[in-house]
């Protein structure tokens, strides 16, 4: 890459609107945190009506919470808490030019965001075949059973279930989308597209990784942990 | 009866005068802001136009006019606010001793139930001069009770009882409105208020075939579900005591002190878990699904009457209600 | 009249590439801009459309124009059609696109195949919005209120919602663009206190967008799986509440008006320092006021639901807020007026559009005052009186704050020049034609006679029969200046740079601009409203 300056103009990856790489780079970054806000925003909302109904249906949520795997639950934490490992070590890899190593530790992040999608997958059959999902087949009989001296009301159960559904299903999706993004870094990488003048994109799809984990953060205790042992 | 093109509503209850009043107000006031708006632009344009000659001068701002076009609006904000409050306020703290009409909205009619046991579709008759409390429920979608001559309006929920009052000042008869878009036949859901004389209230009510009060149909309701098992009245039963109940606080037993209004006394017959009475157990079952909004209605005014005083005694001692 | 002798054809953005890729395919802020003005002029016509349909059934009080359940769809579709797929995209996707990376300096926006995906995104909703309509439309209200549209309206409510979701997303990337372009982006030498208030006005904008639209999108997200999975989450019967709907749903659809008016101020607020050939007067207070109304704007949304169940106390805060919100918008208004004291007044079409926003804008936003004063607002609200309140914002304001930019940058987008006497007279035919129609309704929501009614009682008749004469009036406004533009492409005078001699650097580049905007990137020296530097246009020696 030559120094001069009409050469700055037409480096590598950088595109027309912008007057140099760092302008580029900013850009691009202030780019994803705003979108991350949104996102921030779109859960937000699903956050609130959650801590609504919890608030008012404590019992039927506790309840709900008791009937969700903690040990997948844990297991799917762990898992996405090492893919952000991945995505950190794979933006410190591109960083200094390590591209086999980088294509590895994409490819680790991608394994393990499937295995959180597999894990999932295997939690929401166990709900459908509990009857666990809302709608004409649902049932909160084995919640009453289980703990008869706690009093749940079986239709506010279902809104724990509604919220369960709509939240981790949304999850998911945003984790399928970043399995696309990683596949696109993975294949951009092995292409050695990113060297450490340029590896925006590994930054920021690494970000929106991030997200999707912190979401997760909140999501598993608020789910999974409420009164798994309750007193009596 | 109406006239064939009014430009004003007809103020029929107490509340209505005030309501107009501020209405005027408001009225005058953005009048005189918006002519007085339209006025400088209209001159500045003319006299500022074009012209060979004539150069436009540069000014900057000015900080005193800034503080004064903002601090002054925010002032005229706050009477305004305040006003407004004050009116809203007494519209919703129902007064005490109002008479109870149960209204249950569906799409797309109006079913009122008088105390006395009257039922009206879509028609309301009500004395002159007297304090009406509408206790309200849906069996449906979202509706709302409006009166534009009483200057009235609650929307009306599924699932609570949600209330409003008047206090009628004119007889005569009114339009009442569903406010609140609820399907199909949304502006087909109107009817009437039929303001009576006292004596002339009277007579419709003794001319009506009634099937007992509400308070006696939700005393009968109450004995046939088996309520008294466990709410007893002379002594305590593994339920708490009924009478007086209604209008008092209630202590819960995480805690929380509740007003034990209309919606807490349906709450507590459809999700009795909801609140549990500070020392006794959650042991009520649910009678979701097992009473309709017209039982729910008659037992609510039962366990109201409750907590009225016999003739000469004095109640109860209890908050306002409504707050 | 002079004869523009027509040079060489300079390349310029319009002529640099022809054919459906060059267009569909363009990430050009400025094609791209003109694929949106296309678009949501379409969609402004079929909202318009049902609008007629309406104010045609509402000559007469029986319901016999239409069945019942069709107007209930038509009001529910002029709604969502007008708000989500003509207002909310129309100032920041068409002018704001074509003049923010200009008016900052750029050669374009930070993400311009980002912006090429939220046209896209705004088609397909578009698409699906009118699949929706043509196989049966949806009657929930644009409101959408439960339980009614999860569990009662037999219409294609799933559609819809998903419709608006994606147009949501749309507006969401529109915002996120103008905030980076803005932050990062700038000329050398243009701070922040250098910046056109246009600008000011679509950050303050964007910032609404993004914190807000993904609360409807969430919102309207859950209301399609309650209503497609039966889940339960607002249906009261199974514990859920549809207050919380509202609340949800009201927390973006406040701001969203906001997002409505606050760029058509930033026209606004461009036109008048022009055509009064001075400065604004108060820049920084136009300018903060717009942050402000952005952050308070997010803060009153219960003002909806006054009458909807909530706690007297909770009213009271939201009344006393709301009336907190009206301050900063009283303070662009006198400091427009202001800007006009001892200006050199022009009446070019433009400026009308201006100065009847003002008028207008100020009627609509005082009767804001009437509906935040809880006592009056129990009376109006869910009334004639509302809808009248948010058409003269909506339709007094920002419609001709729209109109007013389209025909002030005219020159700019297209080279040449629309005819200056038909705008003069388009603009004065809408003027008295929207107070034609909207007057009365405010006299009709304060007699009583609810919003969304197929029939009515027989006294309201007179005031509705006013009301449709202005619409009809009130259309042929709007077709008028569809046609002039189309024809002046062809036929209208050629225009140089700068025709009204106005500041701002898209002023300083040709007429159309060239692909790249600037042959060099300019550097900020002056203060923006610089107009005691710049000759109107009547001085310039060369005549236009």
């Amino acid at each position: 890459m030559a120094d001069s300056p009409l050469a700055l103009e037409h480096q590598e990856g950088l595109h027309h609107q912008f007057v140099d790489p760092e302008q580029q780079r900013n850009a691009a970054s202030l780019g994803m945190w705003v979108f991350l806000g949104t996102e921030v925003m779109f859960f937000g909302g699903m956050f609130c009506a959650y801590l609504i109904y919890r608030y008012w249906y404590y019992p039927e949520f506790a309840a709900g919470s008791r009937s969700l795997d903690i040990w997948l639950g844990t297991t799917n934490t762990i898992v996405l808490i090492c893919s952000s490992l991945t995505v950190v070590l794979g933006v410190r890899a591109a960083q200094m030019g390590k591209r086999r190593l980088l294509v590895l530790l994409l490819l680790l992040t991608l394994v393990l965001g499937l295995g959180f999608l597999g894990i999932k997958g295997i939690e929401w059959y166990d709900k459908f075949v509990e009857h666990h999902v809302p709608g004409v087949s649902f049932s909160a009989e084995d919640l009453i059973r289980d703990y008869p001296q706690i009093h749940i009301d079986p239709a506010p159960t279902q809104i724990y279930f509604s919220l369960y559904f709509a939240m981790t299903g949304l999850h998911a999706l945003h984790m399928i989308v970043g399995v696309g993004i990683f596949s696109y870094l993975t294949y951009y990488a092995w292409k050695g597209r990113y060297t450490p003048e340029y590896h925006t994109p590994v930054e920021i799809g690494g970000l929106y990784w991030h997200f999707v984990d912190i979401i997760w953060i909140y999501l598993f205790p608020l789910l999974y942990l409420i009164d798994r042992k309750p007193l009596k | 009866m109406f006239d064939n093109f009014p430009l004003w509503p007809v103020p029929a209850s107490s509340g209505a005068r005030n309501i107009d009043a501020l209405f005027i107000f408001l009225v005058l006031l953005a009048g005189f802001v918006s002519i007085a708006i339209f006025t400088m632009i209209v001159a500045f344009a003319l006299k500022y136009r074009h012209r060979p000659g004539h150069k436009a001068e540069q000014i900057e701002g000015s900080i005193a006019l800034e503080v004064t076009w903002s601090v002054v609006p925010l002032a005229i904000f706050m009477v305004i606010f305040g006003w407004g409050a004050i009116i809203y306020f007494r519209e919703r703290t129902p007064p005490r001793e109002a008479d109870a009409v149960y209204v249950v909205a569906k799409q797309w009619m109006w079913k009122l139930e008088h105390e006395q046991g009257q039922k009206e579709i879509n028609e309301l008759h009500v004395p002159v001069g007297r304090d009406i409390k509408l206790v309200m429920t849906s069996q449906d979608v979202i509706h709302s009770f409006y009166v534009p001559a009483f200057r009235i309006k609650q929307d009306v929920l599924p699932g609570r009882y949600t209330t409003a009052w008047f206090h009628a000042t004119r007889p005569g008869v009114y339009h009442l409105f569903c406010a609140e878009y609820c399907g199909t036949t949304h502006s087909g859901m109107i009817g009437q208020v039929v303001v009576l004389e006292p004596a002339q209230y009277q007579a419709w009510l003794s001319g009506g075939i009634t099937s007992g009060s509400l308070a006696a149909n939700g005393e009968t309701l109450f004995q046939q579900l088996g309520c008294p098992t466990c709410h007893r009245s002379e002594i305590q039963g593994r339920g708490p005591n009924l009478v007086g109940v209604f209008g008092s606080l209630v202590q819960l037993e995480d805690g929380r002190k509740v007003l034990a209004d209309e919606n807490y006394i349906r709450e507590s017959i459809l999700s009795p878990n909801a609140k549990i009475v500070s020392g006794f157990k959650p042991i009520m079952p649910t009678f979701q699904g097992l009473v309709s909004e017209d039982q729910l209605t008659a037992l609510v005014a039962y366990i109201k009457s409750l907590s009225q005083p016999p003739s000469g005694a004095a109640g109860p001692a209890r908050p306002a209600p409504g707050t | 009249m002079a004869t523009a002798t027509i040079p060489v054809e300079r390349e310029h953005y319009l002529n640099t590439d022809y054919g459906f890729r060059s267009w569909l395919l363009a990430t050009d802020h400025k094609r791209i801009a003109l694929l949106y003005l296309v678009t949501i002029t379409l969609f402004f016509f079929i909202g318009g459309f049902f609008a007629l349909l309406i104010r045609l059934e509402l000559l007469t009080p029986a319901g016999d124009l239409v069945l019942a359940d069709t107007y209930n769809k038509l009001f529910t579709m002029h709604g969502q059609v007008m708000v989500f797929f003509f207002l909310i995209p129309s100032i920041p996707a068409v002018l704001g696109n074509f003049l923010v990376p200009m008016m900052v300096g750029a050669r374009d926006l930070a993400f311009p195949r980002i912006n090429l995906l939220s046209w896209y995104l705004l088609v397909i909703a578009g698409l699906m919005m009118l699949h929706c309509i043509i196989t049966g439309g949806v009657d929930s209200g644009w409101t959408f209120y439960t339980p009614f549209s999860t569990a009662f309206s037999n219409t294609k409510v799933i559609e819809a919602g998903l419709a608006i979701f994606t147009a949501g997303f749309s507006s969401i990337l529109t915002g996120l663009n103008f905030v980076v372009t803005i932050h990062r982006m700038r000329a050398p030498g243009l701070t922040w206190s250098r910046l056109p208030l246009f600008i000011w006005a679509h950050y303050a904008t964007s910032i609404i967008q993004l914190l807000g639209t993904p609360v409807l999108a969430i919102t309207l997200l859950l209301v399609v799986f309650e209503r497609a999975f039966h889940l339960g989450i607002f249906d009261p019967t199974r514990g859920g509440d549809p207050l919380l709907f509202q609340h949800l749903f009201w927390f973006y659809s406040h701001p969203a008006v906001y997002i409505m008016i606050l760029p058509a101020m930033g026209v606004v607020a461009e036109i008048i320092p022009c055509f009064s050939r001075k400065r604004i007067f108060g820049y920084s207070a136009v300018a903060m006021s717009s942050i402000a109304i952005a952050v308070f704007g997010f803060l009153v949304w219960a003002h909806h639901m006054f009458v909807a169940g909530i706690s007297l106390y909770s009213a009271m805060i939201f009344s006393i807020l709301s009336y907190l919100v009206a301050v900063p918008s009283a303070i662009k208004v006198f400091n427009w007026t202001a800007t006009m004291y001892k200006g050199s007044i022009h009446f070019d079409t433009p400026m009308l559009y201006a100065m009847g926003f003002i008028g207008l804008f100020t009627m609509g936003g005082l009767t804001g005052l009437f509906l935040a004063a809880l006592g009056i607002d129990v009376h109006v609200t869910d009334t004639y009186f509302v809808i009248a309140h948010f058409h003269y914002i909506m339709v007094g304001g920002a419609v001709m704050g729209y109109l007013g930019g389209l025909h002030f940058w005219w020159p700019k987008i297209s080279g040449r020049l629309y005819p200056e006497w038909l705008g003069k007279f388009a603009a004065l035919t809408v003027f008295l034609g929207f107070n034609l129609t909207f007057f009365p309704q405010f006299i009709l929501g304060y007699l009583g006679m609810p919003r969304r009614y197929w029939q009515y009682p027989p006294e309201f008749q007179v005031l509705n029969v006013l009301s449709t004469a202005g619409s009809t009036i009130l259309a042929v406004g709007y077709v008028l200046p569809m046609i002039y533009f189309l024809w002046s492409m062809r036929y209208g005078k050629i225009a140089d740079a700068n025709p009204w001699g106005a500041a701002g650097l898209e002023w300083k580049t040709a007429s159309p601009p060239p692909t790249e905007n600037f042959e060099e990137i300019p550097e900020v020296t002056w203060e923006a409203y610089n107009y005691d530097e710049i000759p109107a246009p009547e001085e310039v020696s060369v005549g236009g």
